[in-house]
């Protein structure tokens, strides 16, 4: 009888399966040990990555392969000031040619990235953890984290010690069976044909040849060679097959230093065994068809390099390369998916990125064959195929708000010409679109070193007034929390009859609007509202416009705390602090909800024991009610609770999303978690304020007494001419 | 040619634009770059939103009513049906001169 013997006792079995996989290989050097080192080969070291740049600090990743690279740019991006150590003379050298690994090596250190190559290490330094690297070459790196990614090595003890054959892995034939036919093995602890296997795909196509052999069905494992791209945005690169040179075998190369872009294909008897490509892979996976088909290549070889677009007739339509490809062609690299799963799984009725993933599980492991399935779905379905969201925010760059704004924080970018030249606009200076939001990214982010750029704000916000269809402007002093005195009334009703205003409203936020103001008497009828105490009601901006209150104690006999006392204070605190979208804020003195709290932005209903938190209301394209944040106890906590969920709102929300639209996106857990947590509460009360120590100021004051002349016209032909 | 001295270069920020009023209505300057300037009408042709308070960016402007944009070079707009008359307009000593030929002729 077979057995396997177990902590728990012993099991029999007919056919035994090994699937110990692999270890991370650790460079047998001192200090290897230490707190601080860590692999990088699962969930729970990505996390304790993530955990360890929230510290930020000093990085060191030794190994520049495939996942070490990955590792080292999650860490920049993350804000870790980071050096990668590699053995060899260039990077990802089982993968890339020197050329290829040169480029690679100066987009990374393009991103702030140090690369050292030829780099041996020595030791890891550190008493308690791990302080430093030391190099062969004497060098010592400073290094709060030292992550291995120096490759992996089957983990073979169980096969050894039963006695199978083990050579680097444990050896199995095509049909996954070691040396003892009872047993078979797969993954990356076994050995076949000579090859170790690190990838995904090839471990997937073994576990169908296993599952069929076990079921007592013919089948055999052909070790297929694999296509590699590096998950890094911004740095593309494709490579596949042999590229070696050697007798017999031609290359053909295409560099375009300009756009960083190199191409090269390794030929050997007509037919195309490697392929190398950094900057442009597109056509990568056209490629990789042509080298595992073994397809002549003799008739296309003068325009071969250009690609798939450039064969026959064809058009250089962006779908056309995706079109072009033979059924069989591999679109996910990860889950060995090709062309025509994926097309009989949108005629199924798999319609949508997300669908075709769920079905086929092409791009549902690293993602990069998104923007192909997504083309796939294009070209199958016409017109009737929608983009999905995670769109660019314009058409200067490809990049998501998103993206920008991780970008800012992580590669600290503190103007707009350095967004736009490290980011890559493809325009000299923005657009209407992302000028708006990119400002706003950088005032929020740094609100020190980033002045506010007027020329990038909406009419509206750079004129502190809203324009109207005839071009004048409405004016709206604020009046807080909706109490006014006879003195106000009276500056503004001079002010209306001063500057013919034909138009006096009030609005839904307990104040009035002046309609119909001419551009040019904008300074003027502010400096006229100033000396009665008005300021601007920012009636017009992404920021606070009015926090609405009932009146509370004061008057009303069901009142159960100061509404209208915490509506000023609120207001006081977060006026002219720039927001993603406008913020209206509520606070109601009972749970009657006169003030209509619970559809703003931010609201709050008194009650006896306290104060009710709601957020993410809205009453307008969209009517939500506000979901609860947090109950609170004193009038303290409610404001430091109310600017914290700004803060955090300022810090993360992509712009114009109003606040029920980020919580949709972020989770109102995920705002609740930091705004329970008082250090994290804090933090966000401190960054605000060290923001409204800038920005807590009246523009109409500022504007009427140092840029008037700015509103008035450059010159005044009409006059000269009568002149 | 009847080149008007309208302001300094400085009078304007950079990407930003400035109002002249002549005869013939109102003129938009732009100010796209730390040298380079162009003058426009300011009255969109859409629904009359005035162009000088738009987002200058490249060589366009973008409309603050229904975000029209317009090539400054040629007057045109992009991917719409309509056109802002351009006028000469050039830096000299950081003095903006304004070309009002046409101006004047469309007054007389």
């Amino acid at each position: 009888m077979k057995l396997v013997a177990g902590q728990h006792g012993h099991v029999p079995y007919d056919k035994l399966v090994i699937a110990t996989g692999s270890a991370p290989f650790i460079l047998p050097v001192p200090g290897k040990d230490l707190p601080g080192v860590i692999t990088y080969r699962d969930l729970d070291d990505t996390n304790a990555m993530i955990e360890a740049a929230e510290k930020g600090g000093k990085a060191v990743v030794i190994g520049g392969g495939l996942l070490g690279l990955e590792g080292a740019a999650g860490l920049a991006e993350r804000g870790m000031d980071v050096t990668v150590l590699h053995l060899m003379g260039h990077l990802m050298e089982r993968q890339l040619d020197p050329a290829a690994g040169y480029l690679l090596r100066r987009d990374l250190e393009a991103r702030g990235i140090t690369i050292k190559t030829q780099a041996a290490t020595k030791a890891i330094l550190g008493e308690d953890r791990a302080e430093a690297v030391l190099l062969e070459s004497g060098e010592t790196l400073e290094a709060d984290l030292v992550v291995m990614s120096a490759g992996i090595r089957p983990e073979t003890r169980l096969a050894t010690d039963a006695g199978l054959e083990v050579a680097r892995g444990i050896e199995v034939n095509a049909q996954m069976q070691t040396s003892d036919p009872g047993i078979h093995a797969l993954g990356e602890c076994v050995e076949f044909d000579g090859n170790l296997f690190g990838l995904v795909a090839p471990l997937y196509d073994q576990a169908k040849v296993l599952a069929k052999t076990l079921a007592g069905e013919a089948d055999a494992f052909v070790a297929r060679d694999t296509a590699t791209k590096l998950k890094v945005t911004g740095c593309d690169l494709f490579s596949a097959g042999d590229f070696a040179e050697g007798e017999g075998r031609e290359d053909i190369v295409l560099r375009d230093p300009g756009r960083g872009i190199y191409k090269r294909l390794v030929i050997e008897d007509d037919r195309l065994v490697g392929a190398v490509m950094y900057g442009d892979t597109a056509d990568g996976n056209w490629f990789h068809g042509l080298i595992k088909d073994g397809t002549e290549i003799d008739e296309m070889r003068e325009t071969l390099i250009f690609g798939p677009n450039f064969q026959g007739e064809g058009a250089a339509d962006p779908l056309s390369a995706v079109a072009a490809l033979p059924p069989d062609a591999e679109i996910c690299g990860c889950n060995g998916v090709c062309k025509s799963t994926i097309v009989e799984a949108i005629e199924g009725g798999a319609t949508n990125p997300g669908a075709v993933k769920a079905q086929t599980k092409a791009s549902a492991s690293c993602g990069t064959c998104t923007g192909l399935v997504e083309q796939l779905l294009q070209a199958t379905l016409g017109d009737a195929f929608e983009a999905p969201a995670a769109q660019p925010i314009c058409g200067c760059t490809d990049l998501s708000h998103e993206d920008v704004r991780r970008l800012i924080k992580s590669r600290e970018l503190k103007s707009q010409p350095a967004v736009w030249q490290e980011l890559g606009w493809k325009t000299p200076n923005g657009c209407h679109v992302c000028r708006p939001a990119v400002n706003f990214y950088l005032l929020a982010d740094w609100p020190v070193e980033y002045q506010d750029d007027p020329q990038s704000r909406f009419v509206n916000e750079r004129k502190h007034a809203n324009i109207q269809k005839d071009g004048t402007f409405s004016v709206v002093p604020r009046m807080w929390g909706g109490i006014t005195n006879p003195d106000e009334l009276r500056a503004i009703a001079d002010a209306a009859e001063k500057y013919d205003v034909p138009t006096v409203k009030v609005t839904g936020g307990q104040r009035i609007d002046l309609l119909g103001v001419k551009g040019e008497d904008l300074p003027a009828i502010w400096a006229d509202l100033n000396r009665a105490g008005l300021v601007s009601g920012h009636a017009y901006s992404k920021g606070l416009r009015t926090v609405k209150t009932c009146v509370g104690t004061d008057h009303c006999r069901f009142g159960t705390q100061d509404s209208t006392g915490l509506g000023i204070k609120l207001e006081k605190t977060l006026w002219g602090a720039w927001t993603p979208h406008k913020v209206k804020l509520g606070v109601s003195g009972c749970p009657r909800n006169c003030a209509e709290a619970t559809c703003k932005d931010i609201g709050i209903v008194c009650v006896d024991s306290g104060y009710q938190i709601g957020i993410g209301g809205a009453a307008g394209m969209d009517v939500k009610e506000t979901e609860r944040l947090i109950d609170v106890a004193t009038e303290q906590d409610t404001i430091d609770a109310t600017v914290a969920v700004v803060q955090l709102y300022r810090e993360n929300a992509r712009y114009l999303d109003r606040i029920y639209k980020w919580i949709a996106k972020f989770g109102l857990d995920w705002v609740r978690t930091r705004i329970e947590d008082p250090e994290e509460r804090a933090r966000l009360v401190a960054a605000f304020e060290l923001s409204q120590s800038i920005y807590r100021k009246d523009p109409w004051a500022e504007h009427a007494r140092e840029r008037a002349d700015s509103y008035a016209p450059l010159a005044d032909l009409t006059l000269e001419a009568a002149e | 040619m009847s080149w008007i001295d309208i302001g300094h270069i400085e009078d304007i920020p950079e990407r930003g634009a400035r109002l002249v009023k002549t005869r013939a209505g109102c003129v938009a300057v732009f100010r796209t770059g730390p040298e380079e300037i162009f003058a426009a009408s300011n009255i969109c042709p859409h629904k009359g939103g005035p162009l000088v308070e738009g987002i200058v960016h490249g060589q366009s402007v973008t409309c603050p009513l229904h975000n029209w944009v317009f090539d400054l070079n040629t007057g045109q707009a992009k991917g719409e049906d309509g056109r802002i008359a351009t006028y000469p307009v050039r830096i000299e000593r950081g003095r903006i001169l304004l070309d009002a030929t046409r101006l004047e002729a469309r007054a007389a």
